[in-house]
């Protein structure tokens, strides 16, 4: 796989993906000597890391270049580039309505999911209560249900509570997706938090909820806007539940509206492109903001094996 | 009562045994619970019940005229089925391939960029980047690099490698492996995520004295790294599995199932009896499969794997 992305990467690479064919990626066993020991070392973190780093980007890189370019050029730099597939794109092919809607539909699921997240997980983290263990099963069980199974009994839901081509209807099928797996991880981070601070709160007079308003929910913010940007990408990418229940152009997401125009009979691919970009921005900037958060909350203990 | 609550162990039951600030506190965890419960009942619980119900049907929302009961006439199609035999051939091709070879790459990526080097934070979050993408924006992507007159085609062309004008997606063998690496590209970096957020909790101490006994680079890692990991590890495969068992969007849009059917999986069968069809009835047959396959699947993976833990010393 390594090789083939190196034999095809535009010229500029440095010599390292020429040389490195048949790299296993493996550190190399430590020699003796320490300065030669060290080397090696360093040589095996770069070099696999290297030739990982072509294979993520190059792709993303050949998107941006043929959004960028120039129709009919065949540069390898989008320079001087053009922002004309950008404006086919939004406004002839309707991605400013899309979008519109993607961002609509991302924004009310996170709402949604955190909201009963908070909740749900504030049950399961300061309570016992009978059939808190049904619940939690319940919870777990519904992760293996997969999208595609649901899409002819929520379609038959949909049309008889009349969500069908709403965009609620896929505000609703997503949350429903994403809340068990926020509630439980949004539980272990309410865990985390030491119950003391919240009953001192309480001998102040405080109320339950008073007392978590002000002493829970500051210290919960990691938590909160981890759990929320995982539903807000989640969303954003879902494909199926659009597909399925929106049908006129006016309520098209971003993924729908890239699928009909990969389906298209001679796609523009200066377009297509942009049209990629259009749909990677909103994510890439989220996850920028919460990739740290990706392993600090897993590595805290909320998804422990 | 409030030391008695934070030595209790994280898992389920640790809520405070002496609390009887109020009343009302009883009801408060069910009101809490009461929106999910709500939502979920409507929209999974009672769907899924309706599933095993719709098969029972022979029921097409384009031909309302035909519907009606039919027994078990949806299961004996499926059996029947030809291309049902050779979607789940292809699934079980398709998890197996995708689950061990991503869990190579993950394990080997998190294993390097454990270390610490210089640059290592934005090495980070580039490589763990596709996990955010989308399974219609990877075939945008790959299609770009596939495609005969916007790929790499061409240029391996120059180089005398293929001909010209040629795309992997059109012969079955090849439109697999395109598939299974854009697939990779996406996959990997979920792997890395767990598996690194797993090795950041293994104790320095443990390899430091395992120096000290003379131990190499290789032999901590097999006696050291990979024993810790194994939970992760399961947990991770088995959340893969059935995540990439599911994985409609990729194939979808990217082969269609083609060419030829070569390559679609059972739930994209669904998808295709679903979006495409409107064959709810026999589309709600193949899903019952669908769900036996997955639990049997799951259950089977889990009881290996404790099988496995017992045998250990």
């Amino acid at each position: 796989m390594n090789d083939a992305t190196s034999v095809t990467t535009p010229g500029t690479q440095r010599p390292v993906a020429a040389k490195s064919g048949s790299s296993s990626g493996f550190p190399r066993k430590g020699r003796h000597g320490l300065a030669r020991a060290r080397r090696t070392r360093r040589w095996a973190i770069y070099l696999p890391l290297g030739l990982y780093l072509l294979f993520t980007l190059v792709p993303f890189y050949w998107m941006l270049l043929f959004a960028f370019r120039k129709t009919g050029s065949t540069s390898l730099v989008p320079w001087p580039g053009t922002l004309e597939h950008f404006a086919t794109v939004w406004n002839g092919a309707g991605f400013a309505v899309f979008f519109k809607n993607s961002v609509i539909i991302a924004v009310l699921t996170l709402v949604l999911t955190t909201l009963f997240a908070l909740l749900g997980g504030y049950a399961i983290a300061r309570f016992t209560f009978r059939g808190k263990a049904a619940f939690l099963v319940m919870m777990l069980c519904t992760q293996f249900v997969p999208g595609a199974m649901m899409l002819i009994p929520l379609f038959d839901v949909f049309r008889a509570t009349g969500l069908i081509n709403s965009l609620w209807s896929i505000v609703v099928a997503d949350t429903v997706f994403h809340l068990p797996l926020s509630l439980i991880l949004m539980a272990g981070f309410i865990r985390n938090i030491p119950i003391e601070l919240e009953e001192a709160s309480w001998i102040d007079g405080y109320g339950r909820l008073r007392g978590f308003m002000a002493i829970g929910l500051p210290l919960l913010k990691p938590g909160i806007v981890a759990i929320s940007s995982f539903a807000f990408i989640a969303s954003w990418n879902n494909f199926l539940f659009a597909l399925m229940f929106l049908n006129s152009q006016d309520q098209f997401t971003v993924p729908v509206g890239l699928s009909y125009m990969l389906g298209e009979y001679s796609v523009d691919f200066g377009a297509l492109a942009a049209g990629g970009v259009v749909a990677v921005v909103p994510v890439v900037l989220v996850f920028a903001f919460v990739q740290k958060f990706l392993v600090q909350g897993l590595a805290a203990g909320a998804v422990k094996g | 009562m409030t030391a008695l609550e934070a030595g209790a162990p994280p898992a389920g039951m640790s809520a405070p045994r002496g609390q009887r600030r109020r009343r009302r506190d009883r009801w408060t965890p069910y009101a809490l619970i009461a929106p999910t419960v709500l939502v979920m009942g409507v929209f999974l619980i009672y769907p899924i019940g309706n599933v095993v119900y719709f098969s029972l049907y022979h029921y097409n929302v384009t031909k309302p005229w035909a519907n009606g009961f039919a027994g078990l006439d949806n299961y004996r199609q499926m059996f029947a089925d030809p291309l049902f035999w050779n979607s789940l051939v292809f699934t079980s091709k398709w998890v197996v391939v995708e689950v061990v070879l991503q869990l190579i790459f993950g394990l080997v990526l998190a294993i390097v960029i454990n270390e610490s080097f210089v640059g290592r934070a934005l090495a980070r979050a580039l490589v763990f980047s596709p996990w955010a993408v989308s399974g219609v924006l990877t075939t945008t992507i790959w299609l770009l690099i596939y495609n005969p007159t916007t790929g790499f085609g061409r240029y391996l062309a120059d180089f005398g490698i293929g001909s010209y004008g040629t795309s992997p997606l059109i012969a079955s063998n090849s439109a697999f492996w395109a598939a299974v690496l854009a697939e990779l590209w996406r996959g990997v970096p979920f792997f890395a995520i767990l598996i690194l957020a797993d090795l950041q909790s293994i104790s320095g101490d443990l390899y430091e004295s395992a120096e000290v006994d003379g131990a190499g680079r290789i032999r901590k890692f097999w006696s050291i790294t990979l024993p810790h990991l194994r939970n992760a590890i399961i947990l991770s495969t088995l959340l893969r599995a059935v995540w990439e068992f599911n994985n409609v969007d990729l194939l979808y849009t990217l082969t269609g199932g083609g060419p030829g059917h070569s390559t679609m999986t059972l739930p994209l069968y669904v998808a295709r009896m679903a979006v495409d069809a409107k064959e709810f009835g026999y589309g709600s047959a193949l899903t019952m499969s669908a769900f036996v396959i997955l639990a049997v699947f799951s259950i089977t993976y889990l009881w290996l794997s404790r099988v496995g833990q017992e045998d250990k010393p």
